[in-house]
């Protein structure tokens, strides 16, 4: 019998379609897999499934979905909790000052009255902690954990926080459900294991598991079935059993990639290194890199490609000088200072960053200026020099946005436009502008299409095709989305746990990207 | 229309309108109104630095400087010293200044070292400094070693007067420098053109090199990084210009008012700055030259004009509750304003 049914879910956020016909499964008792890369439709899956206030802020989801063979139509996620659906969320939600009983039981706490309660309602009853660290106790202890419930959370391991986590979940009696988002990703090997053996016998005891990981090893050894889902629909849905990491991979990379740009196999780029990166540590949460040797040919689009936060993001950060990094980088043959941007920005290396909003742009001023500003700091351009003062040339920044907004059809009213009125596209376009106007002969982009509609996205990185091959400009593209890298890139990097697993040219196949995102050591696995 | 309002801003046409009752009333009570625009020239003249003092401070990202009392605190030092020494007229003047500016140097670097270490809360700390600070110069104040027989008190004893005259030293040396008259309202030129001479300083910085660092600094800490630029040496920077204006700005006050105000005094000079600029249509994150003009303008001619009518109209001193109530209540609003956009 099946605990949860998910039927054609299909969920629009404006005019993207991120979901179509998802139907899903799971059984009572049963482990069920969910795998697909970043942007798959994995989360706004869970999203609809835990009632989330974001689904229905953006119009709600069609389809229909039956716990229990009932109707289960979650408005917000106490309804979710009410059918017995628990979920154990990526990052932490623990207090840290309260104790591990406290956290377990929080706003479910067993209380007894007091002369307060008898005036003021229920609220105002007192805790009664002795029962409370009971219920905690026996959650712990069916996740074999001895831990003295009284201690507070801050300062535990990680992993017992996660564990934590999941005892308050369970210690919820109508529990049925659990859904594990990522769940190993903060844990150490030896936890990891442990983890996966409280997950089977959670099983026993007869809670069904949603195991979303991008640890395909890990999903292949603890579950009963697999989903896949690429692009908003499922791909398919398999016993584990009869699947092999491979072919996992593959079905969840595997995308029809136009190679209509052929003509990059006979592109000929020189040997010599515009940037050799030796060792790169660099300490940006989330993104953290542990040390990466990469070299960047003269003349070439490097792609830098992997699943969020294995430290893609934190290459170009990290060279920037914007986090702390340690390790060597020469450009040019001359070794170049670490953590400090204006030196990095002086020897022609120009950024656009992933956060285009909060790093990339001054929001509240004009495009002229945007595109302007980079050049004056740097450069010192577009000053004039009267008497004794070197002031600002609004008329040469006038020209010179005029002639960008041309050059890169940047769509607005005038130059004078303050950039917080543009749309995605167009604000990245004026990050471009901004990035050229500093004449780099290496550019570093992160997620440059993040946040911008399909149209734009395909003239973003147009524009960024057009200035490496008319302009000589060497490009190092980061991006989470494999396809865009594999139609622009004459290499492509993958990154995984902030070092590189490998590099592979862009028409090699689904199975080996899939392998290298997941971590996979691509020699020891192909034949 | 509401294109038209939302570009001038809401709350300048509700004083606006406001003051043009104010006037109209004035008008029918018979109330000289040369008398008052004078007053307003020579209050804006007067208060224009103090206000000036803010717009380093927004625009180096650490939003209204609630502690100029620091700096005011240097150019009462200074003229103290000045008048010490018994230096008159200009002479006095310059020497205050140049006694105060070091001062003001020095400890608003060490102010804007600490604000870099309670980013995002410039503020609520800077406020507390103020009071800190001035409290501590209380002390200063009785112990200091001065001997002029005009600043301490009059029965001998040690320890500085409260209000201290300036009768015989820097009294109205800017207000009567170049003054004429048209009518009966007098302008007091040398006033007006030493605020010109700072608002032009600071308006040529901000279009320089240096001064777009420190903007753009300010405005988004982030993208300064990335751009290579120091955020934390621009703040500082902002802090120092912003304490020295206080200072100098705290001369130019006394000479105008004809004395100088110890003690508690300087605490009370923080609030109707932020509120001029306020008014004048600065934001906490952008602030202009226009806005200091334009906000001053409002904030003074609305103290004046409403002095004399709402003391005819009802009994006793309903003054300083009316410019408690506008400079606060100012000063509300553009903190609710969401991100601290502009009044």
């Amino acid at each position: 019998m099946y605990l949860l049914q998910m039927k054609n879910i299909s969920k629009n956020y404006g005019e993207n379609r991120v979901l179509n016909n998802v139907s899903l499964s799971i059984e009572e008792g049963e482990i069920h897999g969910l795998v697909g890369e970043n942007g798959a439709g994995k989360s706004t899956l869970m999203n609809i499934l835990f009632g989330m206030p974001v689904i229905h802020s953006t119009g709600g989801y069609e389809g229909e979905m039956l716990v229990n063979n009932e109707p289960y139509k979650p408005a917000s996620p106490e309804d979710a909790m009410l059918a017995g659906i628990g979920m154990v969320h990526q990052e932490f939600m623990l207090i840290p000052g309260f104790t591990i009983t406290e956290n377990i039981k929080l706003n479910r706490e067993r209380t007894t009255p007091s002369f307060l309660s008898k005036i003021f309602g229920k609220r105002l009853e007192k805790l009664d902690m002795e029962s409370m660290s009971k219920d905690a106790k026996a959650a712990l202890k069916k996740l074999d954990m001895d831990i003295d419930e009284y201690l507070p959370v801050a300062g535990l391991p990680v992993g017992h926080m996660q564990f934590i986590e999941i005892a308050r979940e369970i210690d919820k009696s109508k529990m049925k459900l659990l859904i594990l988002d990522e769940p190993t990703a903060v844990l150490t090997e030896s936890e990891a294991s442990k983890f996966l053996e409280v997950i089977r016998k959670l099983a026993e005891l007869g809670i069904s598991v949603l195991f979303i990981s991008h640890r395909l090893d890990e999903i292949k050894e603890v579950t009963d079935r697999i989903t896949i889902l690429r692009d908003g629909e499922v791909v398919k849905t398999v016993e584990t059993k009869d699947i092999g990491i491979n072919e996992i991979a593959r079905l969840m990379v595997g995308r029809q990639i136009d190679f209509s740009q052929k003509e990059k196999n006979s592109r000929h780029i020189s040997d010599e290194y515009i940037l050799e990166i030796k060792n790169l540590r660099v300490n940006m949460p989330g993104e953290e890199v542990k040390g990466i040797d990469l070299n960047v040919r003269r003349g070439e689009i490097l792609g830098i490609g992997g699943l969020a936060g294995q430290g893609k993001l934190g290459i170009a950060n990290g060279i920037m000088g914007l986090y702390e990094s340690s390790g060597k980088i020469v450009k040019d043959g001359k070794e170049l200072p670490l953590n400090n941007p204006r030196e990095i920005l002086k020897s022609s290396i120009a950024f656009l960053s992933e956060d285009r909003r909060g790093v990339g742009l001054l929001l509240d001023d004009t495009i002229e200026f945007n595109i302007a500003f980079s050049s004056l700091e740097i450069h010192e351009e577009f000053l004039r020099k009267i008497g004794p003062f070197k002031l600002i040339d609004r008329k040469g920044i006038r020209e010179h946005a005029n002639k960008m907004v041309k050059d890169l059809d940047i769509r607005c009213t005038s130059p004078r436009q303050r950039v917080r009125s543009l749309s995605g596209g167009n604000q990245q376009k004026v990050c471009i502008a901004r990035a050229l106007t500093l004449e780099p002969d290496l550019l570093l982009v992160s997620e440059p299409t993040r946040g911008i509609d399909i149209g734009a996205k395909k003239l973003v990185l147009d524009t960024l095709v057009k200035l490496n091959r008319e302009y000589g400009v060497t490009i190092v593209i980061t991006s989470s989305e494999l396809g865009e890298l594999r139609q622009v890139a004459d290499r492509i990097a993958i990154i995984y746990d902030g070092k590189v697993a490998g590099i592979l040219p862009p028409d090699a196949s689904d199975e080996h990207f899939g392998l290298l995102m997941a971590g996979k050591d691509i020699e020891k696995v192909v034949d | 229309m509401k294109d038209f309002i939302n570009r001038f801003g809401f709350p300048r046409l509700i004083i606006i309108i406001f003051l043009i009752l104010l006037m109209a009333v004035a008008i029918y009570l018979d109330i000289p109104l040369s008398g008052l625009i004078t007053d307003i020239l020579v209050r804006f003249g007067m208060n224009a630095i103090l206000v000036l003092a803010m717009v380093p401070g927004i625009q180096a990202g650490i939003g209204l400087n609630f502690n100029i009392p620091l700096g005011i605190i240097c150019g009462l030092i200074g003229a103290l010293i000045s008048v010490e020494f018994k230096l008159q007229g200009f002479v006095g003047l310059f020497a205050s200044i140049l006694i105060a500016i070091p001062l003001a140097i020095i400890t608003g670097f060490f102010y804007g070292k600490m604000l870099n270490r309670v980013k995002g809360q410039e503020m609520t700390v800077g406020n507390y400094v103020g009071y800190s600070v001035v409290s501590f110069m209380c002390i200063f104040w009785l112990l200091a070693p001065f001997r002029s027989p005009e600043l301490i008190w009059a029965y001998g004893g040690s320890g500085l007067r409260v209000t201290v005259s300036l009768e015989s030293s820097i009294r109205h040396v800017l207000n009567n420098f170049l003054a004429f008259n048209i009518g009966n309202i007098t302008v007091p030129t040398g006033l007006i053109l030493f605020f010109a001479l700072f608002a032009l300083i600071i308006w040529l910085y901000s279009r320089s090199h240096k001064g777009l660092s420190m903007i753009v600094a300010g405005s988004n800490e982030k993208f300064a990084l990335s751009n290579g630029i120091d955020v934390d040496k621009e703040r500082i920077k902002g802090t120092v210009i912003s304490t020295v204006l206080a200072a100098i700005g705290i001369i130019v006050y006394s000479q105008a008012f004809g004395f100088l105000q110890l003690y508690n005094a300087p605490l009370y000079s923080a609030m109707p700055a932020a509120a001029a600029i306020l008014i004048g249509g600065a934001s906490i994150k952008r602030a202009s030259i226009a806005h200091v003009i334009i906000g001053t303008l409002l904030f003074q001619s609305l103290l004046v004009i409403a002095l004399p009518v709402i003391n005819v109209i009802a009994e006793g001193s309903m003054s300083e509750v009316i410019r408690i109530i506008v400079s606060n209540g100012i000063i509300l609003y553009a903190l609710t304003r969401e991100g601290g956009k502009a009044a």
